[in-house]
């Protein structure tokens, strides 16, 4: 710091004044020297002050500058945030029952793979491989091996054992390829449903699994949605009850001598298929392959219960005696005139036996009366009949969400004469499906309202529109038990579970036009129970045959109605419906009799 | 004073940066640990997916049949029937006090007498 100038050093103006000088100007010459040095000082000050700004902006800008190189020399990332969420899944989505049972999921197996170039010893190798895998010929192989290309697949999927061996060859050009396989843990069991799958698009590290039937193809899209995150797609199927269905089914099927058969079990309420079998079935894991030749209908693949269409005869009785109660035309006790035979455009309309001049509604339907069903039609007449038949769904696919539904449509007269309303009253000159039947017993036996078959997981009934009256519901409901009491249905009677059903034998139909003689389809419609309807099964058996009591039989009676009997013997229970007053000495024997 | 004051801020920004510095390798750490974790998860969620395979594959209904048939002279298991449904009255319900002599073997008679009308097995 600089001494503080003084303005009137007395020593200058002593010696100033001696020699005769004004002392003033000392002291100005002094102010102007004190001016001198505050600018000086106020100077440094200013430009110490700019240098610190300056520096300020430098860094700044340094900051942004630098801040702007990274982010052009760097490449784009999204920020990184820990995610709590599992990520998206990209496997197929399992398939469960109704109780969350696994009835398709995948498995991580392994792909076999060739890439010849690499190959040392493409003799050894074929060799080799032609013993583990007994289906690849040995011929093919080299033929592979020596081709000259420099990749070719195996195997899609290959078992733990079979790649340890193959690894075991020593061979460099035999490579594995990680796959998720498609997986049916539960072999045929809901066969049909399931449908299968197959690999698509194939890479060395994943493949595709697409669905080629069945659920497998429907929701094809909606099981690979990674978007799903794994989430099952649960179906109303029960697979404890499935299997107990097809088990009694299948021996059924064998006991009668039937080349076909099929079940549909069906909540009346929500529609929910609880089972769907279809004999003879197949394992979706080995898919076989569909017929080259010959009727499809006879392959294993075919579901006889959802794609096949029959004449299922008599069971159509209940709708035309429901439709000509609901329209008032008749009490369950008016009289009808059963006298036959009777006479229609050149065609007679017999009954099985003759049951008398005339016949209650109640016994028409009891005795399966054709000649009284057609006076009821004849009274309802074609067009309000058609307009019933339209609004139970038999004129369309069922919608069901399986694939095969959508070409199951229902075969009718495009021609509808009288004739036709007359036959179709009791089931002829109509095909529908199984399913169709049972949906359509299912909305005339829960009240009257229309349901719509579903093989997905609902909880809440099906709010469809009205087909009958709730009184006209529960009058059809007490005919079909009679039927089982007194009627054509005896053998279904099972003890706690009042049964009621419909039979219906219908002969086949000749391609070649006409009926086989003695080629029936046998068909039993059953509702339980009867009191308060919960459940629908249809049992039908294709060309069943079996000796009984001395005789052959072959009508529906005597052959689907056991079988459905044992059916809802088994699956009522596990359905945890409780039986009504059984005597437990007695409904144990019946069905220890039964096994 | 004015020393002290600086020599406190230079201190608390040191202390910051410090502490700046831990916290960000230890977000560091803990994001490499939830990748390991997620890819931990992403293993069993597979091995999960295999055993679940393996379950489903083993209670097949078919295999089931087979061991009970296999089975049946041990373990005597029928497929349910409707008789095997009983009414609350049909169950013997233990009395509210014992008797006084109880032998400790009674109890459990009462507690399963209820199941004598399945006995025929």
């Amino acid at each position: 710091m600089t001494r503080r100038i003084a303005l009137r050093p007395l020593a200058r103006i002593l010696e100033a004044r001696a020699i005769g000088e004004n002392p003033d100007r000392i002291e100005r010459e002094n102010v102007a020297l004190r001016h001198e040095q505050a600018r000086d000082k106020m100077r440094q000050r200013a430009e110490s002050r700019l240098l610190m700004v300056a520096m300020a902006f430098f860094a700044a800008f340094l900051t942004v500058g630098v801040k702007m190189t990274a982010l052009a020399g760097s490449e784009p990332e999204e920020p990184h945030i820990a995610s709590t969420a599992a990520a998206a899944l990209g496997t197929r989505a399992d398939i469960v029952d109704r109780r969350g049972r696994v009835l398709a999921t995948n498995l991580i197996t392994n792909s076999l793979y060739v890439q010849p170039n690499d190959l040392i010893d493409p003799a050894t190798a074929a060799a080799g491989l032609a013993e583990i895998f007994p289906d690849l010929e040995l011929d093919w192989l080299m033929r592979r091996f020596t081709s000259g290309s420099s990749f070719a697949w195996l195997r899609g999927s290959i078992s733990p054992e079979q790649q340890q061996r193959v690894h075991d060859l020593g061979e460099p050009g035999l490579l594995f390829g990680p796959r998720d396989m498609r997986l049916y843990p539960n072999g045929a069991v809901a066969a049909h449903i399931l449908g299968g799958a197959r690999f698509g698009e194939q890479a060395v590290n994943s493949a595709e699994i697409l669905g080629v039937a069945g659920i497998e193809a429907q929701f094809d899209a909606e099981l690979r949605d990674p978007a799903r995150n794994g989430e099952p797609l649960q179906l109303s199927l029960d697979l404890t009850v499935q299997a107990a269905v097809e088990e009694v089914l299948e021996g059924g099927m064998t006991l009668m001598n039937a080349i076909g058969a099929a079940a549909v079990l069906m909540d009346v309420n929500t529609g929910e298929v609880i089972s769907l079998a279809s004999l003879p079935d197949f394992d979706p894991n080995a898919r076989p392959r569909p017929l080259l030749v010959g009727d499809q209908a006879e392959s294993p693949l075919f579901n006889r219960a959802l794609q096949g269409v029959y004449e299922l005869g008599s069971v159509f009785k209940i709708f035309t005696a429901a439709q000509a109660l609901e329209l008032e035309l008749v009490e369950p006790d008016t009289m009808i005139d059963t006298t036959g035979p009777l006479r229609m455009a050149g065609f007679e309309i017999e009954d099985f036996s003759n049951y008398g001049p005339e016949n209650s509604v109640t016994d028409v339907i009891v005795r399966s009366s054709n000649i009284g069903t057609v006076r009821l039609a004849e009274m309802i007449g074609t067009e309000r009949q058609q307009e019933f038949l339209d609004s139970l769904g038999l004129f369309d696919p069922t919608g069901i969400e399986v694939v095969e539904q959508r070409a199951a449509r229902p075969l009718y007269p495009s021609r509808w004469t009288n004739l036709s309303t007359a036959t179709i009253s009791y089931g002829h000159g109509i095909s529908v499906s199984p399913l169709h039947l049972a949906a359509a017993y299912a909305s005339l036996l829960n009240g009257g309202t229309r349901v719509q078959p579903t093989i997905l997981r609902r909880d809440t009934p099906q709010e469809g529109a009205r087909v009958v009256s709730e009184e006209v519901s529960a009058i059809a409901a007490s005919m079909l038990r009679q039927v089982v009491t007194d009627g054509t249905a005896s053998l279904g009677e099972v003890e706690g579970y009042e049964v009621g059903g419909k039979t219906g034998s219908a002969d086949k139909p000749d391609p070649e036009g006409g009926y086989y003689e003695g080629r029936l389809l046998s068909t039993f419609a059953s509702v339980f129970p009867a009191n308060d309807p919960q459940y629908v099964l249809v049992v039908t058996l294709d060309e069943p045959n079996i000796v009984m009591l001395g005789e052959e039989r072959r009508t529906a009676g005597w052959t689907a109605v056991p079988v459905a009997a044992e059916i809802i013997r088994r699956a009522a229970p596990l359905l945890g419906l409780r039986p009504e007053s059984v005597d437990p000495e007695l409904a144990y024997q019946l069905s220890s009799a039964s096994e | 004073m004015r020393g002290f004051v600086t020599f406190l801020a230079a201190f608390a920004v040191v202390a910051l940066g410090y502490w700046a510095y831990h916290q960000n390798i230890l977000t560091q750490q803990s994001l490499r640990e939830v990748d390991r974790l997620q890819r931990e998860i992403g293993l069993e969620r597979e091995n999960l997916g295999v055993l679940r395979a393996e379950w489903a594959y083993l209670n097949r209904p078919d295999r089931l049949r087979e061991l009970v048939d296999l089975n049946f002279d041990r373990l005597g298991l029928l497929p349910m029937s409707p008789s095997q449904f009983a009414v609350m009255d049909e169950v013997v319900w233990r009395p509210e006090s014992l008797p006084e002599a109880a032998a400790p073997s009674e109890p459990e008679n009462i507690l399963f007498s209820a199941s004598e009308t399945e006995e025929p097995l």
